[in-house]
């Protein structure tokens, strides 16, 4: 196994992984063994300021913000995946192409909405 | 606690001894955080040390957070008035423990130069501990830094376990400072039983 081309990096990876869960990990144990808790009504109050806080943090998500979602996976998302298949185009068949061509055609699908929107204009 | 000679005569074998104790408030002290908050000139103060010249992140206040839950240390730099008293006292209520706070400047010790003003507030030791008062109206960047290393002097002495372990190790101790309320002409309560000592005046 150690002579394997790969071993190198899965030791680092382990390394790594270890290397950010264990602070975590001390950190828990401690709070769980050592230190204790002192939890009260004002220091779990939700934060506001300073002042007294009107009903629950959990505000409902505005779905208006749904076109930023879009136009950023079409923008970035899109252009992640086309990399590795246009480095790798000259070796793949026709069907990899139509797979694809399916993804690119949903999100220009995406784009005209976009588009047809007007949120591509600066003005 | 490991013999002073015994360690020196270790390190220089290339061995080097420490107690938990030690590390753990190395840790906690090198990277106290405050809390974004300004109250008036001496905030201005607070700006410029940890501005370019007079560098706070050296000491380990890297960031300033805005929310109390992620610092350590509040500063309330500047006069505190009677309206703004309960959010100080809510927002170091809110801080997750261990925390501390560091008066700075006269006016946040006593009332200062406007202490015969009718909204501002004698001092904010009255309702909540202070571990470093720093005097000055105001205190040169100097002076906090001086302030901010107290402080850590103050944190690396704090045993873990013991009769005078910190507030945060101790399951008893005061965890709860309760907010005053604005009443008719004064906050109510005036003080925090416990925290401030009501001076006996003997006429």
């Amino acid at each position: 196994m150690a002579s394997n081309t790969y071993f190198s990096l899965v030791v680092l990876f382990i390394g790594a992984l270890g290397f950010g869960l264990a602070p975590l990990a001390l950190a828990w144990l401690w709070a769980h063994a050592f230190s204790p808790a002192k939890p009260n009504a004002l220091k779990n109050a939700i934060y506001e300021c300073g002042l007294v806080s009107k009903g629950d943090a959990w505000v409902q998500f505005r779905s208006a913000y749904y076109l930023y979602a879009i136009i950023f996976l079409i923008f970035d998302v899109e252009a992640v995946f086309l990399l590795p298949f246009a480095v790798a185009f000259t070796g793949l068949g026709a069907a990899a192409c139509a797979a694809m061509l399916v993804f690119v055609l949903m999100l220009i699908e995406g784009l005209a909405w976009a588009w047809a929107k007007g949120v591509l204009t600066w003005a | 606690m490991v013999d002073e000679g015994l360690k020196i005569e270790l390190g220089k074998q290339g061995v080097f001894v420490t107690t938990i104790e030690e590390l753990y408030n190395w840790g906690r002290r090198s990277s106290v955080w405050p809390m974004n908050f300004g109250l008036a000139c001496c905030a201005i103060e607070m700006i410029a040390t940890t501005m370019a010249r007079y560098d706070l992140a050296r000491f380990g206040a890297e960031v300033f957070r805005p929310s109390p839950r992620q610092a350590d240390l509040m500063i309330i730099s500047g006069t505190v008035t009677k309206k703004m008293a309960p959010q100080v006292v809510r927002l170091y209520n809110q801080m997750a423990e261990p925390r501390y706070a560091i008066a700075m400047g006269a006016c946040a010790i006593s009332g200062g130069p406007f202490k015969q003003g009718y909204n501002v507030l004698k001092g904010i030791d009255r309702y909540i501990p202070i571990d470093v008062h720093i005097p000055g109206c105001p205190p040169r960047p100097e002076a906090l830094l001086q302030a901010f290393m107290t402080l850590q002097k103050k944190i690396d002495a704090q045993p873990l376990t013991g009769a005078d372990r910190p507030r945060f190790l101790d399951a008893e101790a005061q965890g709860e400072f309760p907010v005053p309320a604005p009443g008719e002409h004064d906050l109510e309560p005036t003080s925090n039983k416990g925290v401030w000592p009501i001076p006996v005046v003997i006429r």
